[in-house]
């Protein structure tokens, strides 16, 4: 299906490639030692997130479902919860720099989703069925994960600016960071959104869920949730330092990342118990 | 009109060629600033005037007619001179004499701090602002001075924002008060606590005031010191043993006693640390010898500078502006180039 001659991917590869401009420009203005114009950088990234919603609108109208029926669209769409969470949440946190390493997050991930075509391999059944109560579940948690994406990128500017602190050393992008406390604080707001949105989630997949198939889905969603479950309680207790939190978080969404895999993997398994119950014609 | 054969002339002295007692017995007080302009707009050949006269420099920035600019410079530093009671001979030595757009690239490079002795330094903005708003009190600009030094603010302000020229601080007092804006962004909430009444941290203590910050203790060995100083500035003060039990309390702790051992220990911080909620801790040790224990520095969440550490920053800060200077000077001499085409009209060229 296209749109103004273009294709779904197309737009996507446009998204990416605007998004990775969008940093290209942050990234030279900050190494030339310049203000760089958060304007233009929001102008890019508003331009991206329109073409990859014009993208991912396409490949749903087309499948007649939300575009999540494989590794890539599950990548784009965590891509695209990202900045619609910088969106909705960078004006109101005034996070300087949170443009700059949503642009380079987001450009990658769509970079990377593209450049692996088997991702993108179409499904003959839709991934999560046609039961509203998955594709919520679904949808949900792959949102959750644009929250923790956010939630990977602030933690890693508290590591930065933690450790120019430390080191004293106030070279490179520390002049840019937002201050520890406003970081430490953004942290826990958005650890608290995004494990409650994927707590959620995640009780809508295990009560509508009986595919035996996804329960090694389950199983990883629930590894992880429980991991975020446990630094929020440690954190909130004192029992555990900004620091780790950061390190964990940033550790915690990697494996998230990683899991998106076991997702795919799960239903190309209950694919092929279907052909063998019922060959395709 | 009167500009069309106008020429444009500076003519003053700066720290680049004078000495520091030379610029002292050229600094003009301000209870004869009335006198000295009252001379200046007698002088025959001058049509609007300016004087910038700061610590470094007293610069006249005039419009003056271009048939006699060079003997308008005489007339101008004769007067200074006069002025002062100055050697005029000596003083031809010193004068540094500008015409037409080099002025207003001069101008441009001044208000921007780049010509100033600390690189990079915004006092002088607001300096060249009070000489502009006294020349217009002694009804001594015209036209021409009135839109350059309006476009000269602006050109010192755009500088700013697109060069590093005057990023990061270059004194320890700023130094400190930035590193407590790294960690806490806005000082209003943030708890202050000075230990000792040393000069250095009655400075830095102003700083942060000036900053936004309200909530400061003040603590000293002697109470009645304590409590002057913070009668003076408007704050509370403690004696050292009610300290013990309150340390916790605080965001930052600011140190310069003349104790020869440390005051604060390892041991003691991380006791206080574990009584905070999870906030970070900022330790600014402004005395010599230091007054907190080095491995302070080791613990999480806190953040300990010593003396050597903020003027480490400083000089680092001012070795990267001044780095920028050539960058900002190139920069400013494009747009005095591009103003002065709007003023060519007005201005015969040299």
């Amino acid at each position: 299906m296209e749109f103004l001659l273009l294709s779904d991917r197309a737009f996507l590869w446009l998204a990416a490639i605007t998004y990775t401009v969008a940093f290209a420009l942050a990234l030279s203005s900050i190494l030339r030692k310049r203000q760089h114009s958060r304007k233009t950088l929001l102008a890019f990234v508003i331009a991206g997130f329109v073409l990859q919603t014009t993208g991912l609108y396409i490949r749903g109208h087309a499948s007649g479902s939300c575009p999540l029926n494989n590794q890539f669209e599950l990548m784009q769409f965590m891509g695209w919860s990202t900045t619609l969470l910088y969106l909705v949440i960078g004006p109101a946190f005034r996070v300087s720099l949170l443009g700059f390493f949503t642009s380079a997050f987001v450009a990658i991930i769509l970079l990377v989703s593209l450049f692996v075509p088997e991702w993108d391999t179409a499904q003959t059944t839709s991934i999560f069925g046609t039961d509203h109560w998955i594709k919520a579940h679904a949808s949900l948690a792959t949102f959750s994960y644009g929250v923790m994406g956010i939630l990977s990128l602030t933690s890693t500017m508290f590591l930065l600016q933690n450790r120019s602190l430390k080191k004293k050393n106030m070279g490179g992008l520390a002049p840019y960071l937002p201050s520890i406390l406003e970081l430490e604080q953004i942290n826990f707001r958005l650890l608290t959104f995004g494990l409650s949105l994927l707590t959620f989630s995640i009780l809508v997949g295990a009560f509508y869920t009986s595919d035996p198939s996804s329960s090694s889905k389950l199983l990883i969603s629930g590894a992880i949730w429980i991991g975020y479950i446990i630094i929020f309680i440690l954190y909130k207790t004192r029992r555990f330092s900004s620091n780790n939190l950061a390190y964990t978080c940033i550790f915690l969404f990697i494996a998230a990342i990683l899991s998106l895999g076991s997702v795919s993997n799960a239903i190309d398994h209950s694919e092929e118990i279907e052909e063998q119950v019922s060959p395709r014609e | 009109m009167t500009q069309e054969t106008a020429q444009l002339l500076l003519v003053g002295i700066s720290h680049h060629t004078a000495s520091m007692e030379e610029r002292e017995k050229l600094a003009l007080m301000p209870e004869r600033f009335d006198d000295f302009y009252r001379g200046l707009k007698a002088l025959p050949g001058t049509q609007e005037s300016l004087v910038l006269n700061t610590c470094n420099r007293l610069e006249i920035y005039s419009v003056v007619k271009t048939e006699n600019s060079s003997d308008v410079a005489k007339e101008l530093s004769d007067y200074i001179c006069s002025f002062h009671d100055f050697d005029s001979a000596h003083f031809k030595k010193l004068r540094s004499v500008k015409k037409s757009k080099y002025v207003l690239e001069h101008l441009f490079n001044v208000a921007s701090g780049i010509e100033s002795q600390i690189v990079g330094e915004t006092e002088i903005l607001g300096q060249a602002k009070n000489a502009y708003a006294l020349a217009r009190k002694q009804d001594s600009l015209g036209p021409v001075l009135n839109r350059l030094f309006q476009k000269t603010f602006q050109a010192a302000k755009w500088i700013r924002s697109h060069t590093a020229v005057g990023s990061g601080q270059v004194n320890v007092a700023n130094v400190a008060v930035d590193l407590a804006k790294k960690v806490f962004g806005k000082l209003e909430t943030s708890n202050i606590l000075v230990i000792g009444t040393g000069e250095i941290g009655e400075k830095t203590l102003k700083a942060l005031r000036s900053r936004g910050a309200s909530k400061i203790t003040i603590v000293s060995r002697k109470i009645e010191r304590a409590e002057e100083v913070a009668q003076n500035m408007g704050i509370k003060a403690l004696t050292r043993d009610q300290l013990d039990n309150s340390l916790h309390e605080y965001d930052i702790v600011l140190t310069s006693t003349s104790s020869p051992s440390p005051i604060l220990t390892q041991g003691t911080i991380a006791s206080a640390q574990k009584k905070r909620s999870i906030r970070p801790f900022l330790l600014i040790d402004l005395a010599i010898p230091r007054d907190i224990e080095e491995s302070a520095a080791e613990l999480d969440n806190v953040y300990l500078y010593n003396l050597d550490d903020l003027a480490k920053i400083a000089d680092e800060n001012l070795r990267l502006r001044k780095i920028e200077t050539s960058h900002g000077k190139k920069l400013l001499a494009e747009r005095a180039e591009k103003t002065w085409e709007h003023f060519g009209s007005r201005f015969t060229s040299l």
